[in-house]
């Protein structure tokens, strides 16, 4: 609704205001910030074409690294400071751990494997471009008068994040630490299914499970002692 | 800063996840790719919150706290998605997904060995999960 709102003042308010915020903001000259943010965007769009386009599987893992930690950086350039930390403990810290006991586990191999691509890649590529420049195109439309205000106190700092979290939004966060533990109780299940070989495969992931979630890890050991 | 910065630099992240689903042949490659897209979609989470929290003086936070909700619940797909890839990798020994082909519907055009061999396979498929 605020959101219909705000649309609403800028769709009907007079063409001043747009020219007013013209003048204070400016195309042509960018922010400290903005250029920031730039830099370490093109940064992570590289990684992330990289990530997509690589042919050593191990290296994809490592340039998603890259990619989730420029991500990190634009969070603390939006002063969202408490979702960047989250991001660089849950996504480079478990998230890529995970995926590298996979790629392992799998006997990915070193160095360059030739069948990484399918052979649809160009239907892909042409899909990707389309979606992207139609995208692109209508974003830039219809953003180009509007600026984010980063003045003033963080909108997202620890204790406006936590305020509105245990206020607003307790029941969904419940609900979550139950999602939570449904998952975890689901991958043990489904790791544990073999027999003699994959008795260290269920063990390595729910190891690396229990370092994904601190609330879990209890329930993650006792079940482990339970396997073993 | 203008608005028009991250909205386009998560619309180029989301097209990028596209293209590695679309393209990749690896199973955990197309999940880093999932991976990127919901990244993606939590920048744009962030951004948005951000501008309505001093535009709109909204107080909610909705955006930051579904960005939180989404980072848990992607910890818990990614695990839950590893471990599917790890029993079909037992059962199957191939992580390739274009070599899952159980229930398609289309005959492969070699003749009628095919048949044979997809129903050896499914067989040892068979075998694998009565001495699982």
């Amino acid at each position: 609704m605020t959101l219909a709102a705000t649309v609403g003042i800028l769709a009907t308010g007079p063409i001043p205001i747009t020219t007013a915020a013209a003048d204070t903001h400016g195309f042509l000259s960018p922010t400290g910030v903005e250029i920031a943010f730039l830099l370490v965007g093109l940064v992570t769009f590289g990684a992330a074409i990289v990530t997509v386009t690589t042919r050593q599987l191990v290296h994809a893992a490592l340039w998603l690294v890259v990619t989730l930690g420029g991500l990190a950086v634009e969070y603390l350039l939006l002063t969202a400071e408490f979702i960047a930390w989250v991001q660089v403990l849950i996504y480079v810290g478990s998230v890529v751990v995970l995926l590298l006991f996979g790629l392992m586990l799998t006997r990915a191999p070193i160095g360059r494997s030739p069948d990484a691509d399918s052979g649809n890649r160009w239907a892909a590529l042409t899909v990707a471009v389309a979606s992207a420049a139609a995208l692109v195109w209508v974003v830039v439309d219809a953003f180009r008068t509007t600026w984010i205000d980063l003045d003033g106190p963080a909108a997202g700092s620890t204790e406006a994040t936590g305020a509105s979290l245990f206020q607003n939004w307790v029941l969904p966060f419940e609900a979550l630490s139950v999602l939570l533990l449904a998952a975890l109780v689901g991958a043990i299940v489904l790791s544990r299914k073999a027999k003699a070989g994959a008795a260290t495969t269920a063990e390595s992931t729910s190891a690396a499970r229990s370092e994904k979630d601190p609330r879990t890890e209890k329930g993650s050991r006792s079940e482990k002692e339970g396997t073993r | 800063m203008h608005l028009a910065y991250p909205a386009v630099l998560s619309a180029l992240l989301f097209c990028t996840g596209l293209y590695g689903v679309l393209a990749r042949r690896n199973a955990i490659l197309v999940l880093m790719s999932v991976e990127l897209m919901l990244n993606a979609v939590n920048l744009n989470l962030v951004a948005f919150d951000v501008w309505l929290s001093k535009t709109a003086e909204e107080t909610l936070h909705s955006g930051q706290a579904l960005t939180l909700f989404t980072i848990a619940i992607a910890a818990a797909e990614i695990g839950i998605g590893l471990a599917i890839v790890l029993a079909v990798h037992r059962n199957r020994g191939t992580a390739d997904i274009d070599k899952l082909r159980d229930t398609s519907e289309r005959h492969d055009p070699d003749g009628p060995d095919s048949d044979a061999l997809a129903a050896e396979q499914s067989g040892e498929a068979q075998k694998a999960e009565a001495t699982a």
